[in-house]
């Protein structure tokens, strides 16, 4: 570990996590709506809480994404890019955001469904399963990452 | 659909045009003029105030305009123009900075006395700026006032002029490259900006299922889904210079090659 990951460690890790929202909310917009057409850009049940989460969410992910990458930038800049601790971000980021949309968007305010006229339990299952999964992959890394860094202390 | 007013070939179009050419012409000679007082006028910012004062021009006279009058979806292209593009083209082309070198220096300093005024504060506080921005969409397609425009000319100069300044303004309060008196932190324009893009979505998805009266079903939702993606777009193009701003303020005093040697 290089001297200056361990200082920078919450920058790597901020990074990290809002490029995994920008980049669940990125593939959300070009694959579920876009290239499969599953998702609607507006459902009859929509409510007005959901339209401003909606709204809300798409606005921060946009901005986010841009700016983790300029946050990549300024790390590379400080000679401090830690990759395991970013990477750690991005599952943290993306599995949390996938599991958001899954639970709030789709099931509490019924903003709109993963797909139409179908079975959809299977697909919420996958869906929520999926975000569970990276969330844990993110937790994992970042329990390794914090004892790397907790070593690191010491042994200076 | 009958009481529609034409903007087209009347009075309306002849004084945007004639403002139009004066922006055009004005620009570049003031620019010319003080290049032998002071340093040279950058070439991107003449061609940042034409396309500025171009994609006005699209959108108020011509087959663009007449589209729009009747088409929301055409509607929603001269918005993008006159409230998004143009005004970021504008920001960029910093007019106040050169009006500040074209004017006698006493002249000048009014006019920065003017900036710097409790009113202009205000105004170009980003929250401000975005409630007459955003704030002033939702009640143009909230209430009668979108139908309304299209039978008073007045009207229809007037909100479009709201449009526009608004748009601009918003731009400016976001984006500091011109002459900024009334300044306020990256986090707390960051924050706005995000709830500003936040309304425009909002309100792109609100017009989606409930369209502005006189506006049929799916001329709305093509129209919404511009306003949206279009958005977007612009969005894109603050944000990036936005964060880049950022990154370049807050670049490390001492590099690290300093360190390493």
């Amino acid at each position: 570990m290089e001297k200056n990951q361990g200082s920078y460690s919450f920058r790597n890790l901020g990074s990290g996590l809002l490029f995994g929202m920008g980049l669940v909310a990125f593939i959300d917009e070009a694959v579920f709506h876009q290239i499969l057409g599953w998702h609607h850009f507006y459902d009859k049940s929509t409510t007005a809480v959901g339209l401003f989460s909606d709204g809300l969410f798409h606005a921060f992910s946009w901005f986010a994404t841009v700016a983790s990458l300029f946050l990549l930038a300024d790390l590379r800049r400080r000679n401090s890019l830690w990759i395991k601790r970013w990477i750690n971000g991005v599952f943290l980021g993306a599995g949390f955001f996938q599991l958001y949309d899954g639970l709030v968007h789709h099931k509490l305010l019924e903003l709109h469904q993963i797909r139409y006229h179908v079975d959809i339990l299977p697909y919420d299952i996958v869906w929520n399963g999926v975000a569970v999964i990276i969330l844990l992959v993110g937790v994992f890394l970042y329990m390794q990452t914090q004892k790397s860094k907790r070593a690191a202390k010491e042994g200076r | 659909m009958h009481s529609h007013v034409q903007a087209q070939g009347t009075s309306f179009e002849m004084i945007v045009a004639l403002l139009l050419i004066a922006m055009v012409s004005l620009y570049p000679f003031a620019a010319i003029r003080t290049n032998r007082k002071y340093k040279e006028w950058p070439v991107y910012r003449y061609v940042f105030w034409v396309t500025g004062v171009f994609s006005i021009g699209v959108a108020l006279t011509g087959p663009l305009a007449e589209f729009a009058h009747n088409n929301f979806k055409g509607h929603m292209v001269t918005h993008l123009l006159i409230g998004m593009l143009a005004p970021l083209l504008f920001v960029f082309a910093t007019p106040m900075t050169l009006l500040l070198r074209t004017l006698k220096v006493t002249t000048a300093r009014k006019v920065t006395r003017v900036l710097k005024s409790r009113l202009l504060q205000f105004l170009t506080n980003p929250v401000t700026a975005t409630v007459l921005n955003i704030g002033g969409l939702y009640v143009l397609y909230t209430t009668d006032l979108y139908m309304l425009m299209h039978q008073s000319l007045v009207l229809y100069g007037l909100i479009h002029l709201h449009v526009f300044l608004a748009g601009y303004l918003f731009t400016l309060s976001i984006i500091y490259v011109d002459v900024t008196p009334h300044r306020y932190s990256y986090m707390y324009r960051a924050s706005v900006l995000i709830l500003a893009i936040a309304g425009h979505k909002i309100l792109s998805k609100y017009i989606y299922a409930n369209p502005p009266n006189g506006v049929p079903r799916t001329d709305a939702e093509a129209g919404s889904m511009l306003m949206y993606y279009g958005g977007d777009l612009i969005e894109l193009a603050i944000i990036i210079f936005f964060c880049y701003q950022w990154y370049k303020s807050t670049a490390p005093r001492f590099t690290n090659s300093l360190y390493k040697t």
